[in-house]
């Protein structure tokens, strides 16, 4: 071979073939390491299947099941796939789809939108199905499982919804709902369409009740078809079921308080003094919890937001009330705590002819600290009251107000501890409302620092005036005069004891042996004496309260028995008349009830039962459950 | 006999080595991206794997033969296997079922093969014996002519195959005759044709220093060339004078086009360069006449045919390419996004590379591979299922073997005592690194998607016989130098 003077273009051409080689390695590191192309891997190729973990059952004190789960059918469209079929001429049969959905054209191609809006469906895909239409009727199950193989795209999944054994408790139960997009941003458990508790025990127990999802990773190929299980199912995820939860609901004694308050606008709140548990909650209006289940929920909660009569308003932990004379027994209480007055001393009464608050009941003059409560004697408590929060505000026979609003600051902070005015705040019932008793700064923007005395706020001396009471409330006061001064915050949740939740009232245990006597002496000789518990020892007081919606409501507040307290109870009924003829029989039939679990006064019980006091009330019942 | 067995003990063991690595990584990668779910085994000969298996058995019976051959045989036979090869392509054309456009495949009953493969051999094969012969002289302007005439014969009867992949093969015969001296300059031309191609394309839409009306591909374009014309001056000619004065002259002009555009009027700057390129032309036209120098006038030719090739190639892009070839480039230089369309393979192929990470999902176990995210997968886009089952490991493995392959060629072609051999191995060299750069370019997104398969990787009975042969003839044509030196020794040592 000749001299070869090209010898070293070899060098040039090895060269530009290593720096290829490097080139390349360069672009592929960039690819591999960036990171960005391994969750797009993963997207395409992974289909995260949900597996919806069982609700947890709600069952009441006793055991009995409330709330369990039912199977419920979703429809689910692919739209990639409705997208290829429509690509190759064989678009999916509308007019069959309507006819097996029973619905119009319209309403499908709404559908259609809703699940392709993003704005709607924030986790639209068009490989991943979609829920088209959700809780299918028994029916459109039937006919859709039946036919489902003509629509190529759509399937069908099955999820659990709430059934309900009795009608009744909706308020304190809750329901469900389809978590809106708040909830959605807030909390990546949940998916669209997935259900989340709306009110109630529901509310409060999402997170115990609707335990851990599990999922399935399925393996999805290029034209979006399942190819089977990524390894085997290996890093799929078993659902772990909600926990059951056990309510201090007494079932029985909630049907049979919302029975007596049928055609009555009201509520009973009985609660365990020893323990603090929630017996019965009870509002009326109130419906069917089945119908907020589902589909229903689309027609019936329209129906309830727009009620006159506000079913959905919970009265028994949302309702305010004055609580009138039933006020008297914190009264005495914390008169005598705060040196007002002793268990001796006497005031006397001019009857209706007192000044300046009259009396309603004619009895002797002057009265003990028990005969006014006995008899519920308007000015006895006017003049406690005054001595109370005016004692020792003549100093060289000037006023003290700097003395008067410690006083009355003294005063109300004992109030409060029984836990009137502000809402319970360690209570697991949601939507609990504050009630109120007029702070000094509210009386002071009113009449100025120096501008009220206890005659200007004379009106809260008989629970009326700026005392406002929540039926919880009161129910929660008078265990903590069963229990002599203390009280464990109410609860629904059985499973927690709450101990840590024990509160004290501001009065010496002391003090309230003569109210607590005061009380059973109303029940047998006072305004309550028509409705005693055969057999029982019931203490209890009556309140007739004046307010601006017409008719005085009645109230009613009791404990049983005497010796031993069980039960608690406030018994409100709106603009009934007085507390002796509505909320005391209640009171005392609920009570006998719970703790002998028999009615021995039938006759009383058909005849409250069967007053329609607010005949809207009968109106909307009537109406609501006739639309089944 | 004894030479026979001389030549498989003389082989370069190396490259059988990266050869058979590329070979077993290979069927292993084709087996995971065809595997179906009756599929008994990678053996199994009715799926692609099992098929492949049975090509790669053939062909290295047909290697083992080819070593058997006499050693004259290649070298006196090319021009015979050359003729045949081209009345075989044009009898393919007649004979072909039309398979999606194409016309390329020669059926056998169920056996089909694609005369085309073989002619990348046969035509190094001829191109080498014609520059290895005595007195070839590449300067000469008609042995260069008959070479490049030998490579563009089978590359247009392959266009009208419709397999402008494998035609595009052909040019990296540029290689061969680069090593056997043909001037830098024809690559480093190919190399600016595309340059200024893809600047004028991808640059269409947009303004020359944002002068409104002067699009800036086919601006830069003609500046371009200027300058490597002012670039030639001063290699060639050692002429910085007049380089100097062409350049002050060029900057005078655009500087003040420009501020006229900007205070005074609008018009396209284009006009004042292309009447500057050809000014400075004529120039270089009369320094050649008064100075009796060839060169200048060659470097006028270039400036006048470069500033006709800048205006044509717009011409060439919208009138010559068909419409799915524009769309391919546009792709792939980002100038239309087309996830769904053209850019669908790119993408997936991205995102199944780009999820493999450093040590890839593991074999069998790619997600995307097995779920077919990216078409053709077994054959032109085997090199994901590498990226995605293997990682960047796996890229590194082959991408060093098969450098490490181009390299023992060259070692083999650097050793030959012939130029029949040095040329042959120069022709293997340039179809492979043209194949590589294309398929894993292509692959990885950085070369428009021209569909070629990766030598010994891809699925494909064909190319691998193909490639094969070419290796194995070059393997056969090493041995008899090493028997020589043997020989050689065996002298010195009695």
């Amino acid at each position: 071979m000749k001299s070869d003077e090209n010898k070293n273009r070899n060098i040039v051409i090895l060269s530009l073939l290593v720096l290829m080689a490097v080139g390349f390695l360069i672009r592929i590191a960039v690819m591999q390491f960036s990171g960005i192309y391994v969750d797009i891997a993963e997207g395409n190729a992974f289909y995260h299947r949900i597996i919806y973990a069982p609700r947890g059952a709600i069952k009441d004190r006793n055991g009995k099941l409330l709330v369990y789960n039912q199977k419920s059918y979703d429809l689910l469209v692919t739209m990639k796939v409705l997208d290829e079929l429509a690509s190759k001429g064989t678009p999916i049969d509308t007019d069959g789809l309507c006819a097996m959905l029973g619905e119009t054209r319209s309403q499908i191609e709404r559908r259609f939108a809703n699940v392709k809006n993003y704005g709607h469906n924030p986790g639209y895909s068009p490989l991943t199905p979609q829920r088209f239409m959700t809780q299918l009727s028994p029916e459109e199950y039937a006919r859709v499982s039946e036919n489902i193989r003509k629509f190529r795209g759509f399937a069908i999944q099955s999820r659990t919804l709430r059934n309900y054994n009795y009608p009744s408790a909706a308020h304190i139960l809750g329901s469900i709902g389809e978590v809106n997009q708040q909830q959605l941003e807030e909390d990546n458990f949940y998916h669209l369409g997935d259900y989340i508790g709306v009110t109630g025990i529901e509310y409060s127990y999402e997170k115990d009740l609707r335990g851990v999802n599990g999922e399935e990773i399925l393996l999805r190929d290029a034209r979006g078809r399942i190819q089977g299980r990524y390894r085997n199912g290996v890093e799929d995820k078993q659902a772990i079921p909600g926990k059951n939860l056990i309510s201090t609901l007494d079932i029985d004694l909630q049907m049979f308080a919302e029975k007596l308050l049928d055609g009555k606008r009201g509520s009973v709140v009985a609660i365990e003094p020893s323990t603090g548990e929630v017996l019965a909650l009870v509002s009326n209006p109130s419906w069917n919890p089945e119908f907020l289940v589902g589909r229903k929920r689309g027609v019936y909660y329209p129906i309830l937001i727009n009620e006159k009569t506000r079913p959905l308003l919970n009265r028994a932990i949302q309702g305010r009330y004055s609580p009138g004379s039933t006020f008297k027994l914190l009264q005495a209480l914390v008169c005598q705590q705060e040196g007002g007055i002793t268990a001796d001393t006497r005031f006397p009464c001019n009857g209706p002819s007192s000044s300046p608050i009259k009396c309603t009941h004619h009895h002797g003059s002057p009265v003990t600290l028990l005969n006014a409560i006995e008899q519920s004697c308007n000015p006895y408590f006017w003049l406690a009251y005054k001595a109370t929060i005016e004692k020792g505000c003549y100093v060289n026979h000037r006023f003290s107000h700097e003395i008067f609003h410690n006083n009355y600051n003294r005063w109300r902070d004992a109030m409060m501890s029984f836990g009137l005015g502000f809402a319970f705040s360690d209570s697991d019932i949601p939507g609990l409302k504050d009630g109120a008793i007029g702070s000094e700064r509210t009386y002071n923007k009113i009449y100025g620092p120096k501008g009220w005395r206890a005659l200007t706020i004379r009106s809260n001396s008989i629970g009326q005036g700026e005392v406002e009471v929540t039926p919880i409330q009161l129910a929660n006061a008078v265990a903590c005069i069963a229990n002599s001064g203390w009280f464990i915050t109410p609860h629904i949740n059985r499973n927690d004891s709450m101990l840590t939740r024990r509160h004290q009232s501001n009065v010496d245990s002391r003090y309230f042996a003569i109210v607590q006597e005061g009380m059973w002496r109303v029940c047998h000789f006072g305004t309550g004496r028509h409705y005693q518990v055969p057999g029982i020892e019931m203490c209890g007081k009556t309140g007739t309260v004046q307010n601006s919606h017409g008719d005085d409501h009645s109230i009613f507040v009791g404990y049983a028995p005497y010796d031993d307290p069980k039960i608690a109870i406030a018994v409100v009924v709106e603009n009934a008349g007085f507390g002796a003829t509505w909320a005391n029989p209640i009171a005392s039939l609920c009570i006998e009830r719970y703790l002998t679990g028999a009615c021995s006064r039938q006759e009383l019980y058909d005849n409250i039962a069967s007053t329609v006091k607010d005949p809207n009330v009968k109106q909307f019942d009537d109406y609501i459950n006739s639309l089944q | 006999m004894a030479s026979d067995f001389n030549a498989l003990k003389y082989l370069d063991k190396l490259t059988v080595l990266f050869y058979a690595l590329l070979v077993v990584f290979g069927c292993m990668n084709i087996y995971s991206a065809s595997i179906t779910p009756d599929q008994a085994s990678i053996f199994d000969v009715s799926c692609h794997s099992g098929m492949q298996i049975v090509w790669v058995v053939f062909s290295i019976i047909v290697a083992i033969v080819i070593l058997f051959f006499d050693d004259n045989f290649f070298n006196q036979f090319a021009p015979i296997l050359y003729g045949a090869m081209i009345l075989i392509l044009i009898a393919t054309i007649f004979l072909s079922r039309d398979i999606n456009g194409s016309r390329s495949w020669l059926s056998f009953g169920s056996f089909s093969i694609q005369p085309a493969e073989f002619a990348k051999f046969v035509t190094a094969l001829a191109l080498a014996r014609y520059v290895g012969r005595q007195g070839f002289w590449i300067h000469t302007l008609s042995d260069y002519a008959k070479a490049v005439a030998i490579i563009i014969l089978p590359m247009l009867i392959i266009v009208f195959q419709k397999e402008t992949g494998t035609a595009l093969v052909f040019a990296s015969f540029v290689l061969l005759l680069y090593r056997e001296g043909m001037t830098g300059l024809v690559p480093l031309l190919g190399f600016l044709a595309v340059f200024v191609f893809v600047v004028t394309v991808r640059l269409a839409d947009d303004f020359l220093f944002g002068i409104a009306g002067t699009p800036a591909g086919i601006g830069y374009s003609l500046i371009t060339v200027f300058f490597i014309q002012i670039v030639f001056l001063l290699h060639f000619r050692r002429d910085a004078f007049n380089a100097l004065i062409l350049s002050g002259v060029f900057l005078f002009v655009v500087v003040v086009s420009v501020l006229i555009n900007l205070f005074l009027v609008q018009f396209n700057i284009v006009y004042v360069l292309l009447a500057i390129n050809f000014a400075s032309a004529i120039y270089l036209l009369v320094l050649s006449f008064f100075r009796w120098q060839r060169t200048y006038w060659l470097i006028a030719l270039f400036v006048v045919l470069s500033t006709g090739y800048v205006f044509s190639s717009g011409y060439i892009f919208e009138s010559i390419l068909q419409p799915h070839q524009q769309k391919r480039i546009k792709v792939n230089l980002g100038m239309v996004d087309d996830p769904k369309g053209i850019g669908y393979n790119t993408r997936q192929a991205a995102i199944a590379i780009g999820s493999g990470r450093l040590f890839g999902k593991g074999y069998l176990n790619g997600t995307q591979t097995r779920l077919k995210y990216v078409p053709e997968q077994h054959t032109d886009f085997i090199f994901c299922t590498v990226g995605e089952e293997w990682g960047f490991v796996g890229c590194f493995f082959l991408i060093t073997v098969y450098t490490l392959l181009m390299w023992r060629i060259i070692v083999m072609a650097e050793r030959a005592e012939s130029h029949f051999v040095r040329a042959y191995a120069y022709g293997v060299l340039g179809i492979f690194a043209f194949h590589f750069f294309v398929n894993i370019g292509m692959v990885i997104g950085i070369v428009p998607v021209i569909g070629i398969p990766l030598p010994f990787i891809s699925y494909g009975g064909s190319s691998f016989l193909g490639f094969t042969c070419m290796l194995a003839v070059l393997l056969k044509l090493d041995t008899k130098r090493e028997e020589r030196l043997k020989g050689k020794l065996d002298t010195f040592l009695n």
